[in-house]
């Protein structure tokens, strides 16, 4: 079967709230049923045959050819399957997902991958602010899975995070890590100021000494580390990087010592 | 008895009797093979039977540093015992005693199945509040801080009931040098067989035990038919030109990793031939109703 494609037709006049269509949503539909899903948000919501032409049949494999910053909830609450983005996105993308795969082949916005427990989800692009983090109100962030940013992420990326794995390829704002209580977080390239910032416990790694610390965080020497050879193969393995990231002895601050003091931040020493 | 003739060694037609028993499996990894090594044989010393050590266990095979979870060489040791509970209970105090305590050692599963023995789980407690806890790609691993950096551990491993421990080799020869040199060609040939160990030291017995004994508590005691210096007051097993017996016990994963190395082993001793090693090839069994699994020497040529 070939992969259900929705290409875009016009760009949207409203912003759209796509998380109804997922491989396990549209399981059930004929295309006809699928074209008259509501998908807009304003008082006279579009459907989704107003703005995408439905090809292809298999739900497990979705594909939009074709986005715009004004595409919410992409993939929101997906349990499995995998969903293909040509374009941009907007915010809360893979929102409460479960499982399953997401590529975005395209720039997104603002909590990308916010609550998500599972499942991995690549945006080529950059990301917006909150990468992973909770909604207002929420307690936690990201309980699990990955997320692979290739660009730049906004501040506070990986807000309250408690486990999986977040990857910001091209550096990201301000505060990353942001009351992190697990998890961990790659930062290649710079990051903004205080990163880390009262995380309790979790791991941060740096493909170089990270600068603009909180005064909370204290550093605990270079010994020998097995973990940083298991995590340099995880991170190749899931394709976040291509080479060793840490090497055998890799720096380390323990922090935020504001709070429990648990967590760390692993970086590659200079020369190494 | 009947007999075939390989090569010139006799091979008796009878089969060794092995049994059920439970089994899990580690990699140890460490800076180098040598410590690796080091604290595999230190966690498998005294572990020869079950009858007096609690567990069998050995090094299995070496693995390169290319083929380990964290890129240092490492090795793989099983453990093999009669029920879960002694097994877990083996596994826990060889783990945190002699594993934990070698420089530079990391510990992570070595068998994969649904059934779960605690690795880490039950030694993480040694961190003092300062353990970490780690899950990657769906494994769960704790870090625990020690004097030399890290010891980094995996939380569980796997289990199974599939193993068989007791398969074995009886190798009678003219005198013991040349019985040595059979058993050492048979552990060398054995000792590449994946999934399988030999518990006894150097992978040699040379007190093979029948069941029982005319002392009381005793559960075994001499196989006084294949003891030479007997051969005249007991029902010997044993022809005038045998002065020396060797046994090798052989513990599997499973029933076709124990045929593997009887195999493997066989044709060692067959290619080494009468005149430098083994004149005759024999097995141990308890006439069959003891144990589940028979391996018939005449099968496995």
């Amino acid at each position: 079967m070939k992969a259900l494609t929705f290409t875009l037709i016009n760009p949207p006049e409203e912003r759209l709230d796509l998380s109804i269509l997922t491989p396990s949503t549209l399981a059930e539909l004929t295309r006809n049923e699928i074209a008259k899903l509501r998908i807009g948000t304003s008082r006279r919501p579009a459907s989704v045959g107003d703005l995408f032409k439905i090809t292809g049949s298999d739900p497990a494999n979705i594909i939009f050819e074709g986005g715009h910053s004004r595409f919410d909830g992409v993939a929101s609450g997906m349990t499995g399957g995998s969903i293909r983005l040509v374009g941009d996105a907007g915010n809360q993308i893979a929102r409460a997902m479960t499982g399953g795969s997401l590529y975005i082949d395209g720039s997104v916005g603002r909590h990308a991958g916010s609550g998500m427990t599972g499942g991995r989800v690549e945006i080529r692009g950059n990301a917006g602010d909150n990468v992973g983090g909770p909604l207002a109100g929420e307690i936690t962030g990201m309980d699990g899975g990955v997320l692979i940013i290739r660009g730049k992420a906004g501040d506070y990326a990986g807000d309250r995070l408690r486990r999986g794995t977040i990857a910001l390829c091209k550096g990201c704002g301000d505060y990353p890590g942001y009351r992190m209580i697990a998890g961990t977080i790659v930062i290649l390239g710079r990051s903004g100021i205080m990163p880390g910032y009262l995380m309790k416990r979790g791991t941060l790694l740096f493909d170089r000494q990270p600068e603009h610390l909180s005064p909370t965080f204290l550093p605990c020497g270079e010994p020998d580390s097995p973990f940083a050879g298991l995590l340099d193969r995880y991170l190749i393995s899931e394709k976040i990087t291509d080479r060793a990231l840490l090497g055998a002895r890799p720096g380390k601050f323990a922090g935020d010592n504001a709070v429990s003091g648990k967590g760390e931040i692993l970086y590659r020493k200079k020369g190494r | 008895m009947e007999q075939l003739m390989r090569n010139g060694v006799a091979i008796d037609d009878t089969f060794a009797e092995a049994f059920g028993m439970r089994a899990t499996a580690i990699i140890i990894t460490a800076p180098t093979l040598k410590w690796a090594r080091q604290a595999a044989i230190t966690m498998t010393g005294y572990a020869t039977s079950v009858i007096g050590c609690g567990c069998e266990a050995a090094i299995d095979v070496d693995i390169p540093a290319s083929r380990t979870p964290d890129g240092r060489p490492g090795c793989r040791v099983m453990i093999f015992a009669m029920g879960t509970d002694e097994l877990q209970k083996q596994l826990k105090s060889r783990l945190g005693q002699c594993v934990l305590t070698s420089p530079g050692s990391a510990c992570f599963a070595g068998l994969e199945a649904p059934a779960r023995l605690d690795l880490g789980n039950s030694l993480r407690y040694f961190g003092d509040g300062w353990q970490i806890s780690k899950k990657l790609a769906g494994r769960h691993y704790w870090r625990v801080p020690v004097m030399d950096g890290e010891f980094l551990c995996e939380a569980t491993t796997g289990l199974t009931k599939g193993a068989v421990g007791g398969g074995n080799l009886l190798l009678l020869a003219a005198d013991n040098t040349k019985a040595l040199r059979a058993a050492e060609r048979a552990v060398a040939a054995i000792g590449k067989v994946p999934g399988a160990i030999m518990p006894f030291p150097g992978g040699i017995v040379r007190s093979g035990s029948k069941v029982g004994g005319k002392y009381k508590g005793m559960m075994a005691s001499t196989n006084d038919a294949f003891a030479p210096t007997l051969r005249g007051v007991v029902k010997s097993a044993l022809t005038p030109e045998i002065n020396a017996v060797l046994e090798i016990v052989i513990d599997g994963e499973t029933s076709d990793a124990v045929a593997a190395a009887m195999r493997a082993g066989l044709k060692a001793v067959i290619d080494l031939g009468p005149q430098k090693g083994a004149l005759r090839i024999s097995a141990g069994n308890y006439g069959g109703k003891l144990g589940k699994f028979h391996y018939h020497l005449k099968e496995l040529l």
